[in-house]
């Protein structure tokens, strides 16, 4: 059985030490925030200028100047702070962040990524990315492991212009979770039931 | 009101001299924080050929998106494009010239101007498209130079403000607006609420207003939320 998007965030949880900091991208890994038991003692990190996000806010809570990145409503804990973009940045750029989580397009053996563009078709822009996997501490990748037309995200060689060179850490799919080391994808751990030989599938250097 | 030489009656007499080609800068995120006044006040204005620099040039089919589609920007630095179909469209169109930046590139580039440091090298970006053409030295890691961002005008706006132009932000609205108003020659900051001087408790100034040339009470705020969940 694949891992719902649910259990793919849970499994990036039981990744996360108490009492760290967290950067969520945009997407998929939004949905972490709503799912971390507060006794792990998580300070979300969100780039626009927040540390300390707490998940969705109370309907009559609401305020439309305080967002996510992704420009969601917000609610926040206990603890948090407000500050301008270049002390974000700072805190993620100096190093002060244990991990981000962001979405893929594309990660190869070789610990590239690739999320920003489609040459020619799609632009998303980088937004913080590129500053989130050279600063942060560890780097997981939360993404399907396939694209739409069926061919896998994990790849030997990113063929889309890169986010950034050597960073990803681990990268965690509906199939399992992955390490690029040594060239190679290294079996962390699969979702039940699923074989290696559903893996050997993708053409990719998969190593137990 | 004090007599003060910053003070300015509405967007229209605070913008009276803006001109054709100038480089503005644009405050906010997303929506966030956005000079709605100074916007509309653009978007009303005759002058084109503008290099704006902003996180989003608008989004949604609102804020600087106004002046986008009024092909007003010839030129646009910004770190993100999703959720702007009106940019994606230009930029892959090649209607107006775009520079991506990495955002805590943008963010930096735009504070070192305001700090005076001319350039600085950074990591980010190395051994993507970004470091293209760019000077690389290795520290500890590879880096790539980055230069300062510097800005004819730019235009924010903040929840309080004196007369002197001290400002107090709210929640995520102060994002990129502080680091702006330092990189620009002249400022021009909107507030929901204008107060006397003295009003805002010194220990409370996000920006002192030194940094800030021109200041007016805004009206008719529509504060939109881009992407409203709730529990």
């Amino acid at each position: 059985m694949f891992w719902s998007t649910e259990e793919m965030a849970d499994e990036i949880i039981n990744l996360f030490k108490p009492n760290s900091s967290v950067n969520l991208g945009i997407g998929m890994p939004t949905l972490i925030a709503e799912r971390i038991p507060e006794s792990l003692n998580i300070m979300i990190h969100s780039e626009n200028g927040v540390l300390g996000v707490s998940g969705r806010p109370e309907k009559d809570k609401v305020s439309p100047t305080l967002i996510n990145a992704g420009k969601e409503t917000i609610a926040i804990k206990a603890g948090s702070s407000f500050f301008d973009s270049s002390l974000s940045f700072g805190m993620i750029r100096g190093g002060h962040i244990d991990y981000c989580v962001l979405g893929g397009m594309e990660v190869d053996v070789s610990r590239n990524l690739a999320n920003w563009m489609v040459p020619g078709k799609k632009v998303t822009g980088m937004g913080g990315a590129m500053d989130l996997v050279n600063g942060t501490k560890k780097v997981i990748i939360m993404m399907n492991h396939f694209a739409k037309d069926g061919s896998p995200k994990l790849v030997n060689k990113c063929s889309l212009p890169l986010t950034g060179c050597n960073v990803v850490d681990l990268v965690v799919t509906e199939l399992g979770i992955f390490q690029p080391i040594n060239e190679k994808f290294k079996i962390i751990k699969l979702a039940n039931d699923i074989t290696i030989k559903e893996l050997k599938m993708n053409m990719v250097n998969f190593e137990k | 009101m004090k007599q003060s030489p910053k003070v300015f009656k509405d967007a229209q007499t605070a913008l009276a001299d803006l001109k054709s080609g100038i480089t503005l800068m644009s405050g906010g995120f997303g929506l966030c924080g956005i000079a709605e006044n100074c916007i509309d006040a653009i978007s009303a204005m005759n002058i084109s050929d503008l290099t704006v620099i902003s996180n989003n040039i608008g989004n949604s089919g609102r804020g600087l998106v106004k002046i986008l589609v009024q092909d007003k920007i010839k030129k646009a630095y910004c770190s993100y494009v999703g959720g702007n179909p009106d940019l994606e469209e230009r930029l892959l169109n090649k209607k107006i010239d775009v520079e991506l930046v990495p955002q805590g590139t943008f963010s930096e580039r735009i504070r070192a101007a305001g700090m005076g440091i001319r350039a600085f090298y950074t990591p980010t970006g190395f051994g993507t498209l970004i470091a293209e053409g760019k000077d690389i030295k290795i520290f500890d890691r590879p880096c790539i130079l980055e230069t300062a961002l510097y800005a004819d005008y730019a235009i924010i706006k903040a929840e309080r403000g004196d007369s002197f132009g001290n400002l107090w932000f709210k929640e995520t609205a102060r994002n990129f607006s502080p680091l702006m108003a330092m990189a620009a020659k002249i400022t021009i900051v909107e507030v929901e609420e204008l107060v006397e001087v003295g009003e805002i408790d010194p220990n409370d100034v996000h920006l002192p207003g030194i940094f800030v040339q021109r200041i007016f009470q805004g009206k008719n705020y529509k504060n939109d939320i881009e992407f409203l969940v709730t529990k």
